[in-house]
């Protein structure tokens, strides 16, 4: 049994962090701050990352994979012991809602930073959470979360509450094992479909049925507790902006909430927590229309929203945590902690939006990103140089923006987006630009299926057509990234001679523009016309692009084949021809085969009339105690075969007729 | 070090008279290279573009480092010969950075008659390689050219700095270490065939390029065999069968590929930097240099203010001020190179040829490059001057001119005439490279004086036989001689038949005389042993 929540102070002086990249840093920034010391662990994929650095010590716990390093309880414990470090804060995801590491941890004598083991064990499971939740009084779906699983019963609970509803599996999380039943004959389908998806996802096939709400909104509240037995909330967030459940952006307070109705939120945020006695930061997650709101889950961590919160709050809540797990009372009663503004958070990610959000991994070639303060806060975990690697989530980092008012903080939070010029990885900062400004966004009517449905719209932009600014954008990066630093007469990138003048064709995509060089300075010729241009590098690395009569601010960095390109107007990637590629690689001997050396055929692999794509093997000869696959010379046709296997052949004997394609005889 | 004063005052009117006609003259002068840089004529360059090939001055951009500079060398090449329809003597040669290395590239046009070799292209092309010998750089030959002019064969073929040197530098330069890469995208015909074979590494670009010591003609002329250019030497025989070619590209961007990658292999030069420090531009205005030289040749002007506008932050320590003062001698940075310059501020005395000598021997103990600055009508002429050894001291300064062993480098800013003209580093003391304003003028002496001389001779000749030689008689004589020097000395004559590299924009003449030095560390300095200096 674990020991009850200690009393008595219990301050500590070093703390390990079982977590990586954003959240890691940001909770080292705040240790450091309370006069902390901090051991960061880290995997074999992350020896160069930003937490590593920051942190006062690091250690290597296993190989890149989360489950040999991130998540070995073991080996954190291990490392918490040998380095000293009295206290672990899990930050979220990885091991933060996990009872077993909460409990080792306890064992070991080390406190954890996170609520009681029992509070996360009680939230664990979904259904377990609900009928305690509904015991508290806190209003829950209409639903079923009964034991009971004969497909019989379960039928007729779905009757009960009504459709449509979602049959979701209790084990679950992340909208694994999440079903949705229209009606009677839907729903047959849907359970079976959920039980199968949550036996593999969580070996466990236990489901239950909620009534499936429409136009839904995501809402919860920060709660804290602290081992004295006060719990305060912290207002509220909404997360309505979602795409496939998971959070995109991040606002406090909501826009859709009445005072009344906020404090109806919050009071019963608090009541859960009471219910499991809860200490440390938590949140408590509903969902809300027009009807009303229903308690979903318990989250007993830091989120990765917290920020928003912080914002208008204008607290840490990781000193916050931090003063719970010294056993201090909260710092703040209800009734002292106020708001003011509205804040916003987006989650900036390396990945293709143009392609199903797909992650991007790769080197961070350059990463800007607009200056902090001024209502701008960004938490990243990212530098320029590191690596985005398939291990790990692809979220580079969290910007932060608030306002007087909701639609001020909207106006930054273009901005700001703006102001990120990230290469080498492909990232949502477009997508989320285009989120920012839709009108819809921006009036407050949003629900969880907006990005779903709104996708198209909001992916837009990249579908526009390359225009001349991209192109001058482009090969402003490529000259840029071709400037020498001129020690040597010969580095300067004027292109001057005496005689004419310097020509330079790029081709971008399917774009050619020839770029002249005149003493009088560069013009850029494309389809429509030939403009003076210009390219001067600017003391933050971005480039100011005089193109025409007008000028851009550019980040662009040459990546070899393409081109990433930011500019106010958005991102892109073009791609980049060599200029010295051969226009094709045909030998002019491509019609013939010729045996190399004397020797015998062993196997003729193709017949008569077969057409062969260059490079396909044609067949085996055998010289010098040694096999000789001879391949075909080009795309083209077997005609007929001049040898058989088994047969002895001298060198250059023509072995085959074959007709290539489009070579002159 | 010291800093010039600004000498130069641009509110002046004569300043103004002077920028106005130095800047007709460069005006012409880039109008003309304009045309030149065209090449040979529209038809000819359509019908060269539509077999997919590039123009010889596009090739060069391609081939050098994408924006980097061209130092192009006698681009006025037989100007105003052979009918004036060989621009640049159908050949481009300059020097160019590939791959990150200063090399030599030399490119026949084929749109000026098919690439053909006139006596002018022979010289063109020994005079890059000898620049290229010189300085140690790696040479690139972009070979499109149908061989020797056969109906100046006589001036091309048999002499000992004809066509036959080219292959002979090509053997001494590779076995010196200097790399030679040929780029075969044309013809390469007889004699040309050498071209490629010859070299280190050759590529060849498929369906363009041939090599052949007889074309097709006159194989079927010799032996009755007929057989098409490509079959005969085409890039599939030499990179396939006979191995004369290394490297088949399918065209000639992707050549240029290649030989990008082959010069990239090379390795680093082992290029000094000693001494070298960062750059700085000069305090004042170049393009106040078109206003600093009179027009009339006669007018005086203050070397000084040349200097001040072409070398680093205008800094110049001058050596032995106070001494023969009609020759500027001291030390300065061009583009951080250290230079020791030599300039001439008036005629040649014995003390300035003294100091001059003493100056070369000082730089060539330093290992300093030097720069001359020529305007100098010549020595000193009179019975004191004679009796004062001007010629002893004269032949000082043309000893440690001829046998200094470090980089001279020659502008003639002005005037280059008679033994001046020697004592400061002609084309005959083998200057690594001599340019020169469009204002200068080049002859044994002004066409005033050779008119003079000649008639004074004439009227003792006339008068020695009883005769009278009318004024008006005289200056009929004077006139066309006067004329013949006038044209014969003017910058475009000379630079037509390549008495000096090129002739260049006052403007450009501190970027020329960095791209010239840097390039002249791609070869060590080697130690200087003079000759006797008569006393």
């Amino acid at each position: 049994m674990p020991a009850k929540p200690q009393r008595f102070e219990r301050r500590f002086t070093k703390l390990l962090i079982a977590n990586r990249g954003e959240i890691a840093c940001r909770i080292i920034r705040t240790a450091r701050r309370m006069g902390l010391h901090t051991v960061a662990i880290f995997s074999e994929a992350d020896a160069d990352s930003q937490h590593v650095s920051m942190a006062d010590e690091a250690v290597l716990i296993g190989p890149a994979s989360a489950a040999e390093s991130y998540l070995r309880i073991d080996r954190i414990i291990e490392v918490a012991q040998r380095t000293g470090a009295e206290a672990i804060h899990p930050g979220y995801g990885f091991l933060s809602e996990n009872e077993s590491f909460a409990a080792a941890c306890h064992e070991a004598g080390i406190i954890f930073v996170g609520p009681p083991v029992e509070a996360i064990r009680a939230m664990a499971s979904k259904s377990a959470a609900k009928v305690l939740m509904e015991g508290s009084g806190v209003p829950l779906v209409p639903g079923y979360h009964g034991a009971e699983q004969g497909t019989d019963k379960l039928a007729a609970e779905a009757e009960r509450i009504g459709f449509p509803v979602l049959v979701k599996a209790s084990a679950g999380g992340g909208g694994k094992g999440m079903r949705l039943g229209e009606d009677a004959a839907g729903f047959a389908a849907a359970l079976t479909a959920a039980k199968r998806e949550a036996k593999a996802a969580f070996g466990d096939d236990h489901v239950l049925i909620e009534k499936f709400i429409a136009r839904p909104r995501h809402i919860e509240v920060q709660i804290f507790g602290d081992t004295h037995g006060n719990i305060v909330s912290l207002f509220e967030r909404e997360c309505t902006l979602q795409r496939r459940h998971q959070k995109v952006v991040e606002e406090a307070p909501s826009s859709s909430l009445s005072e009344q109705e906020r404090e109806r939120v919050c009071s019963a945020a608090r009541a859960a927590g009471a219910a499991v006695g809860y200490t440390g930061a938590g949140t408590v997650e509903f969902v809300a229309n027009d009807d009303g709101f229903y308690f979903i889950e318990m989250n007993t961590r830091l989120q990765v929203e917290h920020p928003v919160t912080e914002a208008i709050t204008g607290l840490d809540l990781v000193e916050w945590q931090l003063r719970v797990a010294f056993g201090e009372e909260l710092p703040l009663g209800q009734d002292e902690i106020t708001r003011s503004g509205h804040a916003f958070e987006v989650r900036i990610y390396a990945e293709d939006p143009q392609s199903g959000f797909l992650p991007s991994i790769g080197r961070i070639e350059r990463w800007r990103q607009p200056p902090v303060g001024n209502g701008i806060r960004i938490d990243s975990g990212f530098r320029e140089g590191d690596t985005v690697t398939p291990h790990y989530d692809p979220m580079l980092a969290k910007l932060i923006v608030s306002g007087s008012d909701r639609l001020q903080a909207l106006d930054r939070l273009e901005a700001a987006l703006a102001g990120f010029q990230v290469a080498g990885v492909k990232t949502n900062v477009s997508f989320l630009k285009a989120l920012a400004a839709h009108p819809d966004v921006r009036a407050g009517k949003m629900d969880t299926g907006f990005i779903e449905r709104e996708l198209p719209r909001l992916l837009g932009h990249g579908e526009a057509r390359i225009d001349d600014r991209d192109l001058a954008a482009a090969a402003a990066a490529v000259l840029a990234a071709e400037n020498r630093s001129a020690t040597s007469p010969w580095d300067t990138s004027d292109g001057w001679m005496m005689v004419g003048r310097r020509r330079r064709k790029l081709c971008f995509d399917d774009a050619e523009v020839t770029l002249t060089y005149e003493r009088a300075g560069l013009s850029l010729e494309t389809a429509s016309g030939t403009r003076p241009f210009r390219v001067n590098p600017r003391l933050d690395g971005r480039l100011d692009v005089f193109y025409g009569d007008g000028k851009e601010v550019v980040s662009g960095v040459w990546l070899g084949r393409e081109v990433d390109i930011s500019t106010a107007r958005g991102s892109r990637r073009l791609g980049f021809a060599d200029p010295f590629a051969g226009e094709s690689t045909v030998i002019a001997d491509a019609g013939h085969l010729r045996a190399p050396m004397p020797g015998s055929v062993r196997q003729i692999l193709a017949a008569p009339g077969d057409r062969l794509k260059r490079g396909e093997p044609l067949l085996i000869m055998e010289a010098m105690k040694m096999e000789h696959t001879l391949h075909a010379p080009a795309d083209g046709t077997l005609i007929a075969l001049r040898c058989g296997a088994g047969d002895f052949v001298q060198e250059g004997v023509e072995l085959v007729e074959f007709e290539a394609d489009g070579i002159d005889p | 070090m010291a800093v010039l004063a600004n000498g130069v005052d641009p509110r002046l009117p004569f300043f103004s008279s002077n920028t106005a006609s130095m800047r007709a003259l460069v005006e012409d002068f880039h109008s003309r290279l304009e045309g030149i840089g065209r090449g040979g004529s529209e038809e000819a360059r359509a019908r060269h573009v539509s077999r997919g090939k590039l123009l010889a001055r596009d090739r060069i951009d391609l081939l050098v480092d994408p924006g980097s500079p061209f130092l192009e060398l006698g681009a006025m090449a037989a100007f105003g010969l052979y009918g004036d329809e060989v621009p640049s003597a159908g050949i481009v040669t300059g020097i160019g950075r590939v791959s990150g290395r200063e090399c030599m590239i030399v490119a026949n046009d084929a749109t000026v008659k098919g690439g053909a070799y006139y006596p002018l292209t022979v010289k063109k092309h020994l005079r890059a390689q000898d620049v290229a010998m010189q300085n140690r750089l790696p040479c690139i030959y972009m070979v499109d050219s149908g061989g020797a002019f056969l109906p100046l064969q006589d001036e091309i073929f048999p002499d000992e700095r004809n066509f036959g040197r080219i292959f002979y530098n090509q053997s001494r330069m590779s076995a010196a270490g200097i790399p030679q890469i040929a780029i075969v995208m044309g013809s390469c015909t007889a004699g040309g065939a050498y071209v490629p074979a010859m070299c280190d590494e050759s590529i060849i670009v498929h369906n363009q390029g041939t090599i052949f010591l007889g074309g097709p003609p006159l194989v079927k002329a010799a032996t009755g065999e007929v057989v098409t250019a490509e079959e005969l030497g085409g890039a599939d025989v030499h990179t396939r069968q006979s191995g004369v070619a290394d490297h088949h590209a399918t065209d000639d961007a992707h050549a240029i590929g290649i030989a990008r990658r082959i010069i990239a292999g090379l390795g680093h030069p082992e290029k000094s930097a000693r001494g070298l420090i960062p750059a700085r531009e000069p305090l004042y205005p170049a393009e106040e240099l078109y206003g600093i030289v009179p027009v009339d040749q006669r007018k005086p002007f203050d070397i000084r203010d040349i200097i001040a506008r072409i070398v680093d932050a205008s800094e110049f320590d001058e050596f032995k001020a106070r001494y023969g003062a009609t020759l500027v001698c001291g030390f300065a940075h061009i583009w951080g190179h250290p230079v020791g310059i030599v300039a001439n501020n008036g005629i040649l005395f014995s003390e300035s040829a003294q100091k001059g000598a003493h100056f070369i021997e000082l730089c060539s103990q330093r290992e300093i490059p030097l720069v001359f600055l020529q305007n100098i009508t010549g020595f000193m002429v009179g019975k004191r001057y004679e009796a004062g050894g001007i010629a002893k001291d004269g032949a000082k300064l043309v000893t440690a001119v001829s046998t200094t062993n470090v980089p001279k480098y020659t502008v003639v800013v002005g005037g280059s005439y008679g033994a001046g003209n020697y004592g400061m580093c002609g084309r005959a003391y083998s200057p690594r490279f001599l340019w020169m304003w469009p204002n200068a003028r080049i002859s044994v002496m002004g066409g005033e004086q050779a008119a003079s001389v000649l008639s004074l001779l004439r009227r003792e000749a006339i008068e020695a036989k009883g005769g009278v030689w009318s004024a008006e008689d005289e200056e009929a004589f004077r006139a066309p001689i006067r004329e013949q020097y006038e044209q014969q000395g003017h910058p475009y004559y000379s630079t037509a038949r390549l008495w000096d590299d090129g002739v260049i924009d006052p403007a450009d003449t501190r970027r020329i005389l960095a791209l010239a030095l840097s390039a002249g560390r791609n070869a060590p300095i080697e130690p200087t042993r003079f000759g006797v200096f008569r006393m």
